[in-house]
């Protein structure tokens, strides 16, 4: 067996096994971890398919930012332990028999179609990262010129739209 | 070592169970933030599609989308947790099944 085969199963096994333990763990500072280790399975995909850019920008992006935004506002709110929510007595098996469903159909729709194109294109073209980094930022500064402006002003909007927000007014302390 | 001989379909399928486990977890759990990393887990798995079908078709564009959708989900982070953070002061819960104010 390949090697490259082998890291990607023991890597695809984590990344399920800690997607399942988001699903299941009863504390919000476990789950966030679940999440964090899931987010590092997956940047190594990402360096295995040959996209080192994206890899890193997955672990300083989400794995950093985001998740120790998320693990603030967890300790904020002082919510880490979660109670055992009463949900309606149909709702569990009803959202597990539709994601066997929503699984089946992706599995076997994407089988059927990309069953011809076996292969993954054999690295060459995209080999050299800082080739990759390259042709990636010309790309986003040429043809993305624009997606990549109004990019900045969501970001800014977020900016503003999470400080106002959170913001208390004085006098009135909700 | 061949870094190259994992078939594209292998990733597509990770990517649909990944997908479908963050589906899953924004329907049976009620915790707003466990919901909310739910989320994260699907943009997680189309992200990892989209990487997927760059590989293949030899294309930057893919990778390219990534990006875009990174910055989306940390703008959404920000806005969301915001707005759980304010929802949090006013109700002193995230429960989702608590946020029924408006129902007559």
């Amino acid at each position: 067996m390949d090697l490259t085969l082998i890291l990607f199963i023991i890597l695809a096994v984590t990344a399920i096994a800690t997607a399942l333990g988001l699903l299941i763990s009863r504390n919000a500072v476990y789950a966030a971890l679940f999440l964090v280790m899931n987010f590092a399975c997956v940047a190594i995909f990402y360096l295995l398919l040959g996209a080192p850019f994206i890899a890193m920008a997955q672990v300083t992006v989400y794995a950093g930012a985001i998740m120790v935004l998320f693990l603030f506002v967890i300790m904020l709110l002082g919510a880490e332990k979660l109670p055992k929510g009463d949900v309606l007595p149909v709702q569990r098996p009803l959202a597990i028999g539709a994601a066997v469903i929503l699984l089946a159909e992706a599995v076997i729709l994407l089988v059927q179609r990309f069953q011809s194109t076996a292969m993954l294109q054999a690295p060459g073209t995209v080999e050299n990262s800082m080739d990759s980094l390259r042709e990636m930022s010309g790309l986003l500064f040429t043809e993305y010129l624009l997606p990549f402006e109004v990019t900045s002003i969501l970001l800014l909007v977020a900016m503003v739209g999470a400080i106002v927000l959170t913001k208390q007014e004085k006098g009135t302390r909700g | 070592m061949n870094f190259g001989s994992i078939p594209l379909t292998y990733y597509l399928v990770l990517s649909a169970a990944l997908f479908t486990m963050g589906a899953l977890g924004v329907l049976i759990r009620r915790n707003a933030l466990i919901i909310f990393m739910s989320v994260e887990l699907m943009l997680n798995a189309a992200n990892l599609a989209f990487v997927a079908f760059a590989r293949q078709y030899g294309v930057f564009t893919g990778q390219l989308f990534v990006f875009f959708v990174m910055t989306v989900a940390a703008a959404e982070v920000a806005v969301g947790l915001a707005l759980i953070v304010a929802i949090f002061r006013t109700k002193h819960s995230i429960d989702v099944d608590q946020m029924s104010s408006l129902k007559g």
